[in-house]
């Protein structure tokens, strides 16, 4: 199975940094058009096009953008490249080889929802991104492409990169609106979402970069023929990754609903050694597991969640028999989930570091069976029991590993317990 | 009274006027648009578990035990952040709400030290009962697993401790700290599990906190408690009384173990401050059990001898005999007495009515005269009454406010936090004020303007708003055509308008930005509703009088007067700075601001009192102390004030004070005035006091004992007794007798009785037949004195002048740990925060003298000189130094002058013209004083 690329342009062997190679290759190009469609005209194919966040929530794009209030405040966009997802590497490719493609989409994101200030939210361990995305703005600030009356056009817009400082929580719309405002990254309530009350305190439209660098794309193509690359209502390409056990690891783009087999064996090469596979965790260590009988499922928002599972982020991680060792994926998992809680909520906070506590005495040999069972009861007690979806992350994919793999996991655990005793 | 458990509604209060009516748990539940689930169940009385909920701050949704089903809702919605909707049906109980809060509560027991029994708050302790309310029996994570329980206490702040050991990490007083104190000295250090309550510095006293206890009131847990609690345990009954410090009027809850009292608390229901409270009222109250305290009286007859106790019966005696004899010899005016904004109303009113009817003089005056005394006569002449406009909550409907001279933060700290939350909301701030307050630039909060001027300049100030609100056409023409006098206003603003006026004009003198000024004026006039709040910045000046009528001019000019959000607000210094002066304690004035000299007033006193009454004016303090010097002036009863403290000029004080025959004090300590008396009656501290005390908006709160006199008599039947002896007999049961006095005299408090209070929690007057609830607002549909009067206010510099010999200008203020002549403050832990007066000093002027922080430093006057330590401060502008005159030591009377208002003769301790040098020495007054003072308070063995 080909790849089907319309983002993803690296081999072409240019230097897409540069904004004269940028333009070359038809860059900014879509700005003339949404001249023409005006700001409307720009949403209403975006919302044609059914692009959902590529962030991993899949909110319809167009949608989103039509909840802004008409009260005449201060608009923001604010764009969430905090790609701290474990397994996760597609934001990265804008940010560091292909600059512009998403700070297009941000300046008719801008048009269309009518703000003239974005603030991209870049991840802290993400220097070098920070870099690259920071020298193209300068780039096009100097060309006319930012700032003010852009282009001749009476419209204006300033891009600002905001470096976070480490914490996966920022990820989440809200903490990072927060991280953005210089506070603590912790999750807000909502009501009221951003769009009515979102940085400063303003309207404010939180979109992913990937979702943001889709924008040029449809409005080149038009909505509906974007849209039909894809299956339905989960249009068009999408960027995947594949890593884990496999030949071939790496960053693809596939239509949406591509089979995730395909993706594996034909994109990712198959399993290393030709094993069998164990576990697929779909699109990041927030996502319950799946396992080889789920190969089969469409790559797709709706398809994912069919299977009791996401899309998330699309980046697959795939664990092999034999390679795998059930037990430390649950404590590197719970560990992770517990060091990037932000401690606001009880369940999480306190809760997140039980799961860990059990995983690691389950690691150590120091539990029984009955631990399954505590941790899956810790897991019911987080889930659905926070303001954030953070502990959801923690506790989905822990309590599906204990549901799914329960003989394996028991028959490790009494072993290690016997090898300690 | 068993101790009082306030209801927790777990969320504040909605201001929607919109009915929502839902069914909890079956039950029918109608309640404003905007309430929380959690607050109707609460309302209807239907218990919700939560943790991190209290209803004086905002939903914060992260303890998840109030969750509850909602049908036709997915999940277990958190009933703290979610609103009620119409039809909303809610279960707050479900087996599955169970099995959740239970596995909550595990999580917080699982990380909690299981010390119940021997934990300070053993029964005062949310989460044990919560842990008790949801039914959890076992904990079933690993006991070896992470967790809190070795963390270090932090018994840094004198006042409470934290153990952050038993923290369940709820941030409530992270919260509390930022939405009612306003500080942000708390935040959450780390994530996660990790989390913790820090302060940004290594502990409490180190970092920003004011120790307001506001964190203490919101922990749930033994977090954070009074270390009197953990010394004597949870308190077992509940006094509602009133605060004894600012003229704020806070609401407290004594609370009590016999007579042993553990804490204050601040008491929700209490209008003025709502719940919240500052560190003197918190925790200042060691004082009242201070052993410094005279609990006998006690009598000399010379100021060289030592003091010797007596019965009460011999000390009133010996003081009727001297005043008596005094009288005979020296005519009958040549004593008299000072009422004490400290005491209740009560007090007040029994000892101006001993001067006047068992004295036979008017020689009353009150501690106001150096205080508010401009406010009363400022207000009287513009709009008819002697009192602010507002009551506080007026702030929550203000869009500009115009601060003259007053530092709350400090001096009001309730109404300082008050107004910063209202700031944070969107109001604006004008800062008229020579020195750099908190409220210029604080977390969250700064002034739009700060106008800093050189002190004594303020009605220069005012009168160039008024130009540009005359000039620029910002007068509302439609309010001053209908309730003002035309003809008055129609010469004030051709005054106003007057060039020499300008904002231009004035900028050399007053040292303000023309431009600033002019914006600041547009701001007020025309930002919405506008109100001036103002301190004794503005009062205590020459022209403390004028100031305060041309604000007035520009609140009536604006419209800016009777309704809320508005007005003319004097922030009184002292808890019955109002009650003292309704009291009747002026030489002029009865009780209700009535002159003497009218018949038919003085007629019904005669009648109601039985004795003939003096139509003359009687004697000022500062009159009475010039006749003192003068010879003709002999015998003073004065209660709860220390003038030889408080009153600017110490040389010619204490001079008249020795030139006396009798003396008498009436005061908790053997403060400084004391040094001088032949009598000494010891008084009662607020928590022996049975009365009231009147606010700066003139709402009037019961004060009542928590305990018995320590002196064994109450402080108001001690003026009785002496009446008595002075052969004038006053007959009460208890206090309420005298407010009952109070009401059939005065007809502003006609309504009012203990009853009333009792059962209205506090009224403000007017409290009549017009008024039966009381006034929270005055001058509504028309001013008090009819049509309101402007006044024209032409700017007269003070004499006081800086010249070569005397380049700075010393101006003097409180600060938040201290209050007044510290006498209270003092004797508490808040030394800890200030133990000495310091001089501020701006860093030009300072290196510009050698003089760097810590120096000792010679403040020289006109009059005298003092020795401080310095502090460079950036608070200060180039040529103006600043300090507090809460401890006697530092003499900081001893500099300033005895120029005053001109119509009220109120102190000008704001402007004195001072030279600073480096010193290697005290002040020979300074040094006198060690001497003098333990000779001086001397008591026979």
């Amino acid at each position: 199975m080909p790849e089907q690329r319309i983002l993803l342009r690296s081999h072409l062997g240019v230097d897409f940094t540069r904004l004269d190679d940028y333009i070359k290759h038809g860059g900014f190009a879509m700005w003339a058009k949404a001249q023409t469609l005006g700001p409307a005209g720009v949403t209403a194919e975006v919302k044609a096009s059914g692009l959902r966040g590529r962030g991993g929530a899949g909110f319809p794009t167009g949608v989103k953008w039509g909840f802004l209030p008409n009260d005449g405040r201060t608009r923001y966009l604010v764009v969430n490249a905090d790609e701290g997802e474990p397994g996760t590497f597609k934001d990265r490719y804008f940010l560091e080889l292909d600059p512009f493609r998403q700070l297009e989409g941000i300046l008719l994101a801008c048009y269309a929802i009518g703000a003239h200030v974005s603030y991209i939210y870049i991840r802290g361990e993400y220097w070098n991104s920070k870099k690259v995305t920071q020298d193209a703005i300068d780039q096009l600030y100097a060309a006319g492409w930012l700032g003010k009356n852009i282009q001749g056009s009476g419209f204006d817009c300033d891009v600002y990169v905001h470096s976070g400082a480490g914490a996966y929580i920022c990820g989440e719309e809200t903490a990072l609106i927060e991280s953005i405002e210089g506070k603590p990254g912790m999750p807000r309530l909502k009501p009221p979402f951003p769009a009515n009350y979102g940085a400063f305190g303003m309207p404010t439209i939180v979109n992913n970069t990937e979702t943001l660098a889709s924008v040029p794309v449809i409005l080149e193509m038009g909505g509906q023929a974007w849209s039909d690359l894809g299956s339905p209502r989960n249009g068009g390409t999408k960027l995947v990754g594949v890593a884990g056990h496999v030949k071939n690891p790496g960053l693809f783009e596939v239509p949406m609903g591509t089979p995730m087999r395909e993706i594996i064996y034909d994109l990712g090469g198959g399993i290393l050694d030709d094993r069998a596979i164990l576990a697929i965790i779909p699109g990041g260590s927030s996502c319950p597991f799946l396992t080889a009988e789920d190969l089969d499922v469409p790559m797709d928002f709706d398809s994912l969640k069919s299977k009791g599972s996401m899309l998330g982020t699309a980046c697959i991680t795939v664990m092999a028999e034999g390679l795998t060792d059930l037990l430390e994926v649950m404590r590197r998992i719970t560990g992770f989930y517990e060091h990037e809680s932000c401690g606001q909520c009880t369940p999480c906070r306190q809760g997140t570091g039980w799961l860990y506590a059990i995983a690691d005495k389950m690691c150590k040999g120091q539990a029984d069976e009955s631990h399954i069972d505590l941790l899956i009861s810790a897991c019911n007690n987080i889930d659905g029991n926070t303001i954030c979806a953070h502990g959801e992350a923690a506790a989905w994919p822990i309590r599906s590993i204990a549901k799914k793999f329960r003989p394996q996991l028991a028959a490790e655990i009494a072993k290690r317990a016997a090898a300690r005793a | 009274m068993a101790l009082r458990h306030d209801t927790d509604f777990g969320t504040p209060l909605s201001r929607q006027e919109a009915q929502v009516t839902l069914k909890i748990d079956g039950l029918s539940v109608t309640v404003p648009a905007g309430t929380s689930i959690l607050r109707a169940a609460t309302q209807a009385g239907i218990e919700i578990p939560r943790l991190c909920a209290t209803d004086s701050i905002k939903a914060y949704g992260s303890c998840r035990l109030c969750l509850v089903e909602v049908a036709g809702r997915k999940g277990t919605p958190a009933s703290c952040t979610t609103p009620v909707a119409e039809g909303l049906q809610v279960k707050t109980q479900t087996p599955q709400l169970a099995k959740l809060r239970r596995g909550v509560m595990e999580l917080y027991i699982s990380d909690h030290p299981l010390d119940c029994l021997t934990c300070a708050a053993n029964g005062d302790c949310e989460l044990q009962t919560m842990a008790g309310a949801v039914g959890l029996r076992e904990v079933r994570y690993p006991a070896q697993g992470q967790s809190h329980l070795q963390a270090t206490k932090d018994n840094s702040n004198p006042y409470f401790s934290f153990d952050p050991a038993k923290c369940i990490v709820c941030a409530r007083c992270v919260r509390a700290c930022d939405e009612v104190q306003g500080t942000l000295a708390l935040t959450i250090d780390g994530r996660g599990f990790a989390a913790k309550i820090a302060t940004g510095t290594k502990d409490f006293l180190s970092s920003e906190c004011v120790s307001c206890g506001a964190c203490v009131q919101a922990c749930p847990t033994a977090t954070l408690i009074e270390k009197t609690v953990i010394d004597h345990g949870v308190p077992d009954r509940t006094v509602l009384t009133t605060c004894a410090y600012c003229g704020v009027g806070c609401n407290f809850k004594a609370e009590l173990k016999g007579d042993q009292l553990v804490r204050m608390v601040p008491f929700k229901d209490g209008k003025a401050n709502h719940g919240h409270s500052c560190i003197k009222g918190r925790f200042a109250w060691g004082y009242a059990m201070h052993r410094d305290r005279i609990l006998k009286p006690m009598i000399r007859k010379a100021i060289s001898d030592p003091w010797r106790e007596v019965s009460w019966q011999e000390a009133v005696t010996f003081a009727a005999e001297r005043l008596k004899g005094i009288q005979a010899k020296y005519g009958r005016k040549s004593i008299g007495g000072i009422t004490s904004s400290r005491c209740t109303s009560e007090e007040v009113f029994l000892v101006q009515k001993l001067i006047r009817a068992a004295f036979g003089n008017n020689n009353t005056d009150t501690c106001a005269r150096v205080c508010h005394s401009p406010t009363g006569y400022g207000l009287r002449q513009t709009f008819g009454t002697s009192a602010g406009t507002q009551d506080f909550d007026s702030v929550d409907d203000v869009d500009v406010i115009l601060l003259i001279g007053a530092n709350p933060t400090d001096a009001h700290p309730v109404f300082g936090s008050r107004l910063k939350q209202r700031i944070r909301q969107g109001a604006k701030l004008i800062v008229a004020d020579p020195r750099a307050i908190d409220l210029v630039r604080s977390p969250h909060v700064q002034a739009q303007h700060h106008l800093q001027l050189r002190p004594g300049t303020n009605v220069a100030l005012v009168n160039a708003l008024a130009h540009v609100i005359v000039r620029e056409g910002l007068v509302d023409e439609a309010f001053v055509q209908a309730r003002c006098d035309l003809e008055s206003f129609r010469a004030w603003r051709e005054f106003a308008a007057d060039p020499i006026n300008s904002p231009e004009s004035v900028a050399e003198q007053t040292g303000v930005d023309a431009e600033q000024l002019r914006l600041a004026a547009r701001l007020y006039a025309k930002g919405g509703k506008a109100a001036i709040y103002y301190g004794l910045g503005v009062t205590e000046h020459s022209q403390g009088s004028t100031m305060v009528m041309g604000m007035a001019n520009l609140a009536m000019a604006t419209g800016n007067i009777g309704e809320r959000g508005v007005g003319v607000n004097p922030l009184r210094g002292q808890n019955n700075v109002q009650g003292s002066c309704d009291m009747g304690s002026f030489p002029n004035e009865f009780s209700g601001y009535r002159s003497v000299a009218l018949p038919e007033v003085r007629q019904l006193f005669e009648a109601a009192w039985g004795v003939p009454l003096d139509p003359e004016p009687g004697l000022r303090i500062p009159n009475m102390l010039d006749e003192a010097v003068a010879g003709r002036y002999k015998g003073l009863y004065v209660q709860g004030e220390d003038i030889a403290q408080s009153d600017p000029n110490t040389h010619h004080v204490e001079a008249a004070l020795r030139a006396m025959e009798c003396v008498i004090v009436q005061d908790l300590f053997l403060n400084e005035t004391a040094m001088f008396a032949h009598v000494f009656l010891p008084g009662t501290s607020f928590l022996e006091k049975d009365g009231t005390f009147i606010n700066a908006e003139r709402r009037i709160n019961r004060v009542r004992p928590a305990m018995q006199p320590a002196t064994g008599l109450e402080e108001w039947r001690v003026t009785a007794l002496l009446a008595q002896a002075m052969g004038y007999p006053m007959q009460y049961n208890d206090a309420s007798e005298i407010m009952d006095e109070i009401a059939r005299l005065t007809p502003t408090f006609a309504k009012v009785s203990f009853a009333l209070l009792d059962e209205r929690g506090s009224v403000q007057w007017p409290c009549n037949d017009g008024a039966p609830d009381g006034t929270p607002i005055m001058h509504v549909d028309g001013f008090v004195r009819g049509k309101g009067q402007f006044i024209l206010t032409e700017f007269v510099p003070t004499k006081e002048r800086s010249n070569a010999n005397f380049p700075l200008l010393l101006t003097t203020g409180r600060i938040l740990a201290h209050y007044n002549v510290g006498a209270q403050t003092r004797r508490t832990e808040n030394l800890q925060w200030r133990p000495e007066d310091i001089l501020e000093i701006h860093e030009s002027d300072a290196e510009l003298r050698g003089i760097h922080s810590g120096d000792w430093v010679e403040v020289r006057s006109r009059k005298g000189e003092t020795t401080l330590r310095a502090e460079v401060s950036s608070r200060m502008a180039p040529g103006v130094v600043y300090t507090t005159f809460h401890n006697p030591e530092s003499g900081t009377n001893v500099i300033t002058t005895e120029l005053s208002d001109w119509a009220t003769q109120c102190p000008e301790y704001k402007v004195t013209a001072v030279e600073v040098t480096p010193a290697n020495h005290r002040s020979p007054w300074q040094t006198q004083h060690d001497v003098q003072g333990p000779l001086l308070r001397a008591i026979a063995k």
